[in-house]
């Protein structure tokens, strides 16, 4: 990796008085007064449950929305951005869409590929070398020149998360990672990030700042740093994950509790 | 409030009662055509603005990314379609000569069939013709193609990794469908005017190939070259801007897909159809 770390400490995320959109309902606000700083170098998991704006709010932290009221500013710089001049800041923050999200008219490799591509000028050759540990590392190699529609959910998945990887995020934002997949697939995923947010991948020498928006917490325990919950249209930001876990509070037990039966089956399933 | 303390709405349905309630409805179902009319013109003239922009900014960018994705469109929408035109110079080559020529020598005005031939083919059905099927094989593809990506949250996926949706989904599709309009175009008249020959020859008129071809040559002037470019340029460039906006510009769901591609073909005809008409004023003021 040859991009600059974050200075440990440096703000990433830095959210003041912000109003979440909605992406899909225009004119709805679906989160209101968020202050919310993410630190260089933290895991921070954000609880909610089902539309209670969890997208709506990585999309907005990625850059594809502007607030509708505060202000936003991504490693210092305001967002969200549109001019080319400024790319570069915005290629600091990566992407991962619920169930991968690929373009269906290209390959998994095509798809892995296309940011490199078409920010570096590369041929898909060069491309595929230079995104080659990160694929390896998903061990995504044997389905690349398969089309979408010819794997399952989890290496769709996967290919997006390589997808976002390859341009060296500082900042990776994951929409709901764990949802539709199996145990094996799910350990797999919450190792996988719980190392990338230590650095301690071939592919990335210096820890990632990692946002994920989960159903759960319960998974994350053992890799996440900070949680955070949305509810009544807010995000309560909780501090340490090891503090929340002694929380009374009621709907934070209810998330802590909360185990995908990919960890712990529940007997009869 | 008038004297008798009614409204002014009031008062004219007592004056009037079938103009005040016929009159508004009408007037109102015109009215709201007219601006849903002018509002699809606004955002298209914005939207081809928009692409003009990014084509001439980014000219250069992603070359090794957008180049071969023009090379596959010009393929889609010329070469892949070139049996097909082939079939149709035929079919137009007999239309055309295989009835005028037909009633021309009956007429004793042979000589008239290059002027025929160059206003008939040249100017209006050549490139009229062509770009119709275009629009049927390759516009009708775009809005699907756009549209479902749209629908299925490909653009926004585009958008988080700072990759311009004009420039990797609009400029290739432009592009290609004004070469591929173009040079399909020019196909198109050269077969037609040779199968017009063939159609002569078999209705046996006593008309040589050289002077055939001869009468062609003289009634064809620079001009024509120069406005049959420019007129397919322009039918390609509106059909894939048409297109690609009812595709790509507006928030859109699977289930809409289906009418928006009517939507784009419909409007792509009548863009055509007025380009046309202009083209026809052009080629009347030159003479």
């Amino acid at each position: 990796m040859s991009a600059a770390a974050s200075p440990a400490g440096h703000r990433v995320i830095e959210m003041d008085n912000v109003s979440v959109g909605s992406l899909h309902r225009s004119g709805v606000t679906v989160l209101e007064r968020v202050n919310w700083n993410v630190e260089s170098d933290q895991f921070w998991v954000v609880a909610g449950h089902h539309a209670s704006g969890k997208s709506d709010l990585l999309r907005t932290a990625a850059g594809l929305m502007a607030p509708i009221e505060g202000s936003y500013r991504l490693l210092g710089e305001s967002m969200p951005i549109f001019e080319d001049s400024r790319m570069e800041a915005r290629l600091k923050v990566g992407l991962v869409f619920n169930g991968g999200q690929l373009l269906n008219q290209l390959t998994l490799g095509e798809n892995i590929t296309l940011p490199l591509r078409y920010h570096r000028d590369l041929d898909e050759a060069e491309a595929r070398g230079r995104a080659r540990a990160v694929i390896e590392a998903l061990q995504l190699s044997p389905w690349l020149d398969l089309m979408p529609g010819g794997v399952g959910r989890h290496w769709q998945q996967r290919a997006g998360l390589a997808r976002a990887l390859v341009m060296e995020p500082h900042l990776l934002l994951l929409d709901d990672p764990l949802s539709g997949l199996d145990a094996r697939h799910t350990a797999w995923w919450v190792a996988f990030l719980g190392d990338l947010g230590l650095g301690k991948h071939a592919f990335s020498s210096r820890p990632t700042t990692i946002v994920v928006t989960v159903d759960s917490l319960s998974p994350w325990r053992e890799v996440a740093t900070h949680c955070a919950l949305l509810e009544d249209c807010t995000l309560s930001s909780l501090g340490l994950l090891r503090g929340a876990e002694a929380s009374e509070h009621p709907r934070v037990r209810e998330f802590m509790a909360h185990r995908r039966w990919a960890f712990d089956p529940a007997p009869g399933i | 409030m008038t004297q008798d303390g009614s409204t002014p709405a009031e008062a004219v349905q007592v004056d009037d009662p079938a103009s005040a309630l016929a009159l508004p409805r009408w007037s109102a179902a015109v009215g709201r055509g007219l601006l849903r009319a002018l509002s699809t013109v606004q955002g298209v003239v914005a939207f081809a603005l928009i692409t003009l922009a990014v084509l001439l900014r980014k000219a250069g960018a992603a070359h090794r990314l957008i180049r071969p994705m023009i090379r596959r469109e010009v393929d889609r929408s010329g070469l892949q379609l070139i049996p097909m035109f082939a079939f149709l110079a035929v079919a137009l080559g007999l239309v055309v000569i295989g009835q005028t020529v037909s009633w021309l020598s009956r007429l004793g005005a042979i000589d008239f069939i290059g002027p025929v031939m160059v206003i008939a083919v040249v100017r209006e059905l050549g490139p009229l013709v062509g770009a119709l099927v275009i629009l049927a094989r390759v516009g009708t593809a775009h809005v699907v193609e756009l549209g479902t990506a749209r629908a299925l949250g490909e653009i926004e996926v585009l958008e988080s990794l700072g990759i311009d949706p004009v420039h990797y989904c609009v400029v290739p599709r432009v592009v290609g469908m004004m070469a591929g309009t173009f040079a399909l175009t020019v196909y198109l008249i050269l077969g037609a005017i040779v199968s017009g020959y063939a159609w002569v020859f078999l209705q046996d008129i006593p008309l040589r190939p050289e002077e055939y071809f001869r009468q062609i040559a003289v009634a064809l002037r620079g001009m024509d070259f120069v406005l049959l470019g420019l007129k397919t340029l322009a039918f390609g460039f509106i059909m894939a801007i048409v297109t690609c906006f009812h595709g790509l510009a507006r928030p859109i769901r699977v289930e809409q897909v289906s009418r928006a591609t009517v939507r784009a073909v419909t409007q792509s005809v009548i863009a055509c159809v007025v380009i046309d008409a202009l083209f026809i004023v052009v080629y009347l003021t030159i003479g």
